[in-house]
């Protein structure tokens, strides 16, 4: 079953295409042949003369970024995005998250759902809609946010998966904090479940882990590639009965999205060391999924620097506070295990009640997909798909910065002469507290 | 990609402009290897067939036929305007793109704005249009002029509301050249707050520049590049000041200052044209650093001035150029942003600077910035891959801060100072239109508009708790 990717304003162009990038390497890499076949299936399709073509729709307001993708695409050699499968406009959203969803948005409605419609006509089986876009910005924010809604109508049934990356914390944009807020209040009703990655802490984790001195967007794309892209490539499942699971994005949102208050998932993964140091590095199971467990519990999203005194609290001790020590909590779990000998780890350390809030059990709320064979070159690898407190702080963080700056309407003029009122900026701060309430309150 | 058009009005503003228009083209010559009509060159210049009598646009991709800048040339004077039209840039205008007068406007803000005003109305308006139409999709209009005089104060501003009026949805950036103390025009102060008014209503973005700063930075340019000491030898085309590389050859008195503010221009441009790891469109300029419809000054400040020529001298660090940009020196008015508060602050960077060299000189100059208390995150950044010529990097940063206050504040005294004793008043309120209530009027706009400033200002260093949260029922 395959996967329909929707590649959204800069960010989301940008990463898209390293993704799918990513992906065919890492199928094509050596003598798989069913990951091959199960990966290419899920996000290519080929074409008359038997060339990869990627099941992707590209769209940003301006040109510039959307060109650069489809040549590095095609400078690959070994795939390349479709010819027709691109709308950009000749002017951006300006940073504007109401000119993005009430102007650019409605304006190109039709272009876009036509676009989709052909990717998604061209697949045997979906298996859902991705749709990766930043946060921060005009037109991956705002039509994001607007082409998200046009296809929760016109695929009620399907599973809508949005990828988002939150921009760093010291300001891109002056408005990202509006631009946020607005974006994830109106997501959190249409989309089945948001995926984050956090500029900041991609951006260490190429700094401390990878080594990497001057840290471009690229590096920064190629973490998140890496992440989502060991997430995405087919796995066997609990419920894909020895064959390559053929819902991925089902499979995630039903382990993961429980409850449609808590929809928000953080990913980790591990190792993640400097390609040059691979060949001399070794990993054990066990020794990975200790420091990943424990960088779980412990919100650490690297494994450098983890904070090995924190424990998951007595069953007494259950406090539902943001402060009340830095203790993690799950809702649910999806560990994903690739390579050598995966057969063979014991995943019980994440079995542990403890680790959970107490209305599902742990079999309810953890999963495991492996697959023997290796992801981007690293022999074993291990990645925590998680629904838990993970991404609290920031997004609190985000709501009160918005917060403030909303009540001294500094920036208001701006959206309110595209549509947007003030009271759509206090219903999304609404929902979004609800939202802030509801983590806190997980135990 | 988006078209921009440039409007000059007045002696300074042609000028500046013209500057501008040789330095684009070094730009982009330098760029531009194969001589193809590019997205960047489509930006600025048409490009056009001259054998055809229409002059028939082509279309991106092709060879350079003939190229014409998007420009719309007034001044009620016909000097400046005759001068370019003999010079090596005469074939980038024609006719229908030009409006001159003969015997200019005295330096009389009432004679450029209502008399001249409204007998041209329709003419600018036509060659407005002409040059809106050659635009595939227009994203703004830069308008050049002087605040001291007659035609690119009164006119100029004139222009402004014209552009709000016929092309409401167009972005309205503003390059004003304030007078110095000293300036020569007796009036300027009068011409200079009768514009500000519109400036303040009209305009979406003003970018102010005092001549004084400009002539600091020419001598201490200059006085490097003078001193002979070793390690100290400018590379010729490389400093903001120099027109080395361009088609105008012997440089005259004012050229030096013009030439820094058309590497201002040419720097807010940067990443609409050419291509980078995070763009910054024009109207991203606009959103992210006008938080109140009124306060939309924004302080410029160029850096690197030049870079040096000996090679064996380590080049100036990257670091350095960030500190730079905050520094009193470099800013293109006489204030002091570091002692006043930021509202926010653009950074545009260009050549070969990475995200994280960005981050981490926003991060150290962070702590010694004041910024207003709802916007201590209030960065906007921007990365295009392509240096100015003769740099292997660049930085341009626009702040809305409220040491802007000061500069307005000095206007106004030296306005009062005239005001009180109503010299040169007859000037203007002989002129059809103008009557005593648009001093008033102007001046009481001026007051408001500090009066903004000071408000935000008083907030500075001051704790501000942060706003109590929405509760949620449970």
């Amino acid at each position: 079953m395959s996967v329909v990717t929707v590649q959204l304003g800069q960010c989301g162009n940008q990463v898209g295409q390293q993704l799918l990038h990513s992906l065919l390497c890492d199928a094509q890499d050596g003598q798989r042949k069913e990951l091959c076949t199960a990966s290419r299936e899920r996000f290519f399709h080929q074409d008359i003369h038997g060339e990869l073509v990627a099941r992707a729709v590209l769209i940003d307001m301006e040109p510039k970024v959307i060109n650069q993708s489809i040549s590095r695409a095609a400078r690959s050699g070994m795939w390349r995005y479709g010819e027709t499968s691109h709308f950009s406009q000749k002017q951006g959203s300006g940073n504007n998250w109401a000119n993005g969803f009430c102007v650019h948005g409605p304006a190109h409605r039709e272009v876009v759902e036509e676009l989709v419609r052909r990717e998604v006509e061209r697949c045997d089986r979906l298996s859902g809609l991705l749709a990766m876009m930043s946060v921060a910005g005009g037109t991956g924010s705002g039509v994001g946010t607007y082409v998200t809604q046009c296809l929760r109508d016109v695929y009620p049934k399907s599973f809508i998966l949005n990828h988002l990356t939150w921009p760093y914390g010291t300001g891109e944009v002056i408005v990202q904090n509006y631009n946020s807020v607005l974006t994830l209040a109106h997501l959190y009703k249409l989309s089945d479940a948001i995926l984050v990655h956090e500029n900041d802490t991609v951006h260490q984790i190429c700094s401390q882990l990878l080594n990497i001195k001057h840290i471009s967007f690229a590096d920064v794309n190629s973490v998140i590639a890496h992440q989502l892209g060991s997430v995405l490539q087919p796995a066997l499942t609990a419920d894909s009965q020895g064959a390559y699971s053929r819902n991925p994005l089902g499979e995630l949102v039903s382990a993961l999205c429980c409850h449609p208050e808590f929809k928000l998932l953080s990913v980790s993964s591990i190792p993640q060391v400097p390609l040059a140091s691979m060949a001399y590095s070794s990993f054990s199971w066990p020794s990975l999924l200790k420091h990943l467990r424990q960088m779980l519990i412990s919100n650490s999203k690297m494994e450098e620097g983890i904070d090995w005194t924190v424990r998951p609290p007595a069953a007494a001790e259950r406090s539902r506070s943001l402060t009340a020590g830095s203790f993690n909590t799950s809702l649910a779990n999806v560990l994903i295990l690739r390579g050598k000998d995966v057969y063979s780890a014991e995943t019980g350390g994440f079995e542990d009640p403890a680790l959970y809030s107490s209305w599902l059990s742990p079999q309810e709320a953890f999963s495991v997909w492996k697959s023997p064979v290796h992801f981007n070159k690293y022999e074993k690898s291990a990645t925590l798909v998680s629904n838990s407190q993970a991404l609290l702080r920031p997004l609190d963080s985000m709501v009160g910065g918005a917060w403030n700056m909303f009540a001294s309407r500094a920036y208001i003029h701006q959206y309110t002469k595209f549509g947007i009122s003030e009271e759509d900026f206090l219903d999304s701060f609404s929902s979004l507290e609800q939202v802030i309430s509801s983590y806190k309150q997980l135990c | 990609m988006t078209q921009s058009v440039v409007v000059q009005v007045g002696q300074c503003g042609n000028q500046v402009g013209c500057r501008f228009w040789d330095l684009a083209l070094r730009e982009h010559a330098h760029v531009n290897k194969k001589g193809l009509y590019d997205e960047a060159l489509s930006s600025f210049f048409r490009n056009v067939d001259s054998r055809k009598c229409d002059g028939e646009a082509h279309f991106v991709g092709g060879r350079i036929q003939h190229l014409k800048a998007r420009a719309v040339l007034v001044d009620m004077e016909e000097g400046v305007v005759n001068e370019i039209l003999h010079g090596p840039l005469r074939e980038m205008f024609d006719s229908t793109q030009l409006l001159t007068d003969v015997s200019g406007s005295g330096n009389n803000w009432a004679v450029g704005h209502m008399t001249y005003g409204s007998a041209y109305r329709e003419q600018i308006v036509d060659k407005l249009r002409k040059a809106a139409e050659h635009c595939d999709c227009l994203q703004c209009f830069f308008l050049i002029h002087s605040m001291g005089g007659g035609t690119g104060s009164g006119l100029g501003t004139k222009v402004l509301s014209l552009l709000e009026e016929e092309f409401p949805e167009v972005c309205r950036i503003v390059t004003s050249i304030y007078p110095s103390a000293e300036d020569d025009v007796v009036t300027s102060p009068y011409n200079s707050i009768l514009a500000m008014r519109e400036l303040t209503e009209h305009a979406d973005c003003v970018l102010p520049v005092e001549n004084q700063s400009l002539v600091d930075i020419v001598k201490k340019i200059k006085h490097i590049s003078d001193s002979g000491k070793p390690g100290t030898v400018i590379r010729r085309e490389s400093a903001v000041i120099s027109g080395q590389g361009g088609l105008i050859g012997a440089e005259k008195p004012f050229d030096a200052m013009n030439n820094i503010v058309a590497n201002l221009l040419l720097n807010i441009t940067s990443s609409a044209r050419f291509e980078g790891s995070l763009n910054m469109d024009l109207n991203e300029i606009a959103m992210n650093l006008v938080p109140f419809p009124r306060l939309h000054y924004l302080v410029p400040s160029l850096t690197p001035l030049y870079t040096l020529a000996d090679v064996s001298v380590p080049s100036r660090r990257l670091d350095q150029m960030f500190s730079d940009a905050f520094s009193k020196e470099h800013q293109l008015i006489r204030a002091d942003p570091k002692h006043s508060l930021y509202l926010a602050c653009a950074l545009m960077v260009r050549g070969n600077v990475q995200v994280s060299d960005l981050r981490r000189n926003i991060e150290r100059l962070k702590p010694s910035l004041p910024f207003v208390s709802w916007n201590q995150e209030g960065w906007k950044t921007g990365l295009c891959s392509v240096p100015p010529v003769g740099h292997s990097h660049s930085l341009l940063a626009l702040a809305n801060n409220t040491c802007v206050k000061t500069t307005f504040m000095e206007l106004r005294e030296r306005f009062t100072k005239l005001y009180r004793k109503k010299a040169h008043l007859h000037h203007y309120l002989h002129v059809e239109g103008m009557e005593q209530s648009h001093f008033s009027e102007a001046l009481s706009s001026l007051s408001s508009l500090i009066e903004e400033y000071q408000q935000l200002d008083a907030t500075k260093g001051r704790f501000m708790p942060d706003a109590p949260r929405l509760r949620i029922a449970r």
